[in-house]
């Protein structure tokens, strides 16, 4: 299979994801199917071609360094999983 | 008075509204009471307001589309407690033109997908046929609209989100030129890709829709200013050049109803006094789904990074920081989006950047010149928005790659940032068929320009038949 048990691994690592066996082997099948689908990008001549990251040709958009209102730490707060007065509180690293 | 919200189109209600012949409240409670009439059948929405304020017509939303103090859950059980604090740039803008918001309307989770049926929530059904999905990752608010559940609503496209559902629910689907509409408070799915765009029964209530959530945004710095739009009038197509590309319309899969549709639709826009010509996409469709699905989920695997249970959403406990992330996105994803980070995160991991990022990029302009190139001839082309009618509940979910050709033809004008409409144009065995109009980018006014002369001209019946 184009991506092996190991790149599963990895990948799903990277993402913060944990995965069952079941899963494992389920993925490693179907992330190969995809990949090998989206592998085809490699079939063309691309020299001198450059990429493409925006379809617009935008430049960046600047502002003045000035305070504006911003939300409250009661709102920023509202959907936090837990807190700690004003924090949001998480396990121990 | 009695409202048929069946075929009650926006323009005539807010008619209706002017002239005092309806009140808001009265609008507002019909469509509650279509609702909850069809709805639990349908499953379109997933949350459904109380009246609040607004003076104007309802609207229902998609739920990848931020609503301040409405639960938005993107579809996905990692924020199935989520409350935003703040209102997107297009619900505000919603609610400032006094449009009251119905509900939040059912998504494949987080926007990934081509049938609804990635909702953590269950999916939605065609209105025209239950057994049926609604297209997606929009299906809610395509099957809302079509089921007179909503005069419009609000979808979000990114590789065809709101086109392909109105394909198979007999609506009409903008998908607008990238940056013409503020993503502030959406639901990040590709950051490159997405847009908010209408849903509505007609070009026209289509038209009057993107004026409302249309513009420059300060913040969102990826807009720029919108075209100003024209609501369309003229009924023939005189001076109009449509081009049908070979690739999007011959395409393998391409069911022969929905090509007899398509093609008769097209035939109809020559006698309306257009200038129809075949001619090609050499690499936009062969290509374009392999660089899609490297690029949209690479840049997935990086807006879905901040669901860790740390400032918002579900939490799965755990012994320390890690294994908290861990068991918050592992519990709390569905298969589709974990596939879709993974892959992003393969494609963008070291030593597989250039063969596959990379080179998705190179793609991307090799689509967008080959797009540009043919909008020099003409203003717009012509093709079906979906290769299938809507397909059954189930039938695509074993595979994800059946499942990713649904967005076979309107994937390769999103890599470019270009504008479509989807109209429908007939049926086939029944179900409703769609016909995907491109244009080059702020080409909005001229898709509305043929999409309404076309509408006009076939008299779709958008109403399901089982619900006349």
């Amino acid at each position: 299979m184009s991506i092996s048990r190991d790149e599963v691994l990895h990948v799903a690592r990277l993402a913060r994801l944990e995965l069952s066996e079941a899963e494992v082997e389920r993925f490693q099948e179907q992330l190969s199917a995809i990949l090998d689908a989206v592998s085809k990008v490699q079939e063309l001549d691309l020299s001198g071609v450059p990429p493409t990251s925006h379809p617009l040709e935008v430049v960046n958009v600047w502002r003045e360094d000035e305070p504006r209102r911003s939300l409250g730490v009661e709102e920023a707060l509202a959907n936090a999983p837990d807190r700690a007065g004003d924090l949001f509180k998480v396990p121990p690293a | 008075m009695s409202l048929d919200t069946l075929r009650l189109t926006a323009e005539e209600a807010n008619v209706l509204l002017s002239a005092g012949e309806v009140s808001s409240d009265e609008l507002f409670a019909a469509y509650r009471a279509a609702i909850d009439e069809r709805d639990p059948e349908l499953h379109a929405f997933l949350h459904v307001c109380e009246p609040d304020g607004g003076s104007g017509l309802p609207i229902a939303i998609k739920d990848v589309i931020g609503t301040r103090g409405i639960p938005t859950t993107a579809g996905s059980k990692l924020l199935e407690n989520y409350v935003p604090v703040f209102d997107s740039t297009v619900a505000s803008h919603c609610k400032a033109r006094g449009l009251r918001i119905l509900g939040k309307t059912n998504t494949d989770e987080f926007a990934m997908g081509s049938s609804t049926e990635n909702s953590a929530y269950g999916p939605t059904r065609n209105p025209w046929d239950p057994e049926r999905v609604p297209g997606g990752s929009g299906g809610g608010s395509a099957a809302a609209v079509s089921a007179g559940l909503a005069p419009w609503a609000l979808g979000s496209d990114t590789g065809g989100s709101i086109k392909q559902p109105s394909a198979l629910c007999g609506n009409v689907g903008l998908r607008p030129t990238y940056g013409t509409v503020s993503r502030y408070g959406v639901v990040a799915f590709a950051s490159s890709l997405d847009q908010v765009g209408p849903v509505a029964k007609t070009v026209r209530d289509c038209a009057f829709l993107y004026s409302v959530i249309a513009g420059r945004d300060a913040c969102d710095s990826t807009t720029v200013d919108a075209p100003e739009v024209e609501l369309p009038t003229v009924e023939d197509l005189r001076g109009v050049r449509i081009g049908v590309p070979k690739e999007l319309n011959e395409a393998e899969g391409i069911e022969p109803g929905v090509s007899d549709a398509v093609r008769a639709a097209i035939d109809l826009a020559a006698g309306l006094g257009a200038e129809v010509e075949e001619c090609s996409l050499p690499r936009s469709v062969e290509y374009g789904l392999a660089c899609y699905y490297l690029v949209a989920p690479a840049e997935a695997s990086s807006n879905l990074a901040r669901y860790d249970g740390v400032r918002f959403g579900v939490r799965e406990d755990g012994a320390d920081f890690r294994e908290m992330v861990m068991r918050t996105r592992s519990g709390g994803l569905g298969d589709e989006p974990k596939r879709r980070i993974m892959i992003g995160a393969y494609a963008l991991s070291a030593g597989y950047f250039d063969a596959y990022y990379g080179k998705a990029q190179q793609v991307r302009t090799v689509i967008k010149r080959e797009h540009e190139e043919l909008f020099e001839r003409f203003d717009c082309i012509a093709s079906p928005t979906s290769p299938t009618v809507a397909f059954r509940i189930g039938e695509k979910a074993a595979s994800p790659l059946a499942m990713y050709l649904s967005d076979l033809l309107t994937i390769p004008s999103c890599m470019a940032g270009m504008p479509g409409l989807s109209i429908p144009c007939g049926l086939a065995g029944g179900l409703p068929v769609g016909l995907q109009l491109v244009g080059p980018q702020f080409a909005e006014n001229a898709l509305f320009r043929v999409g309404h002369a076309l509408e006009r001209a076939l008299g779709f019946d958008g109403v399901p038949e089982r619900l006349r």
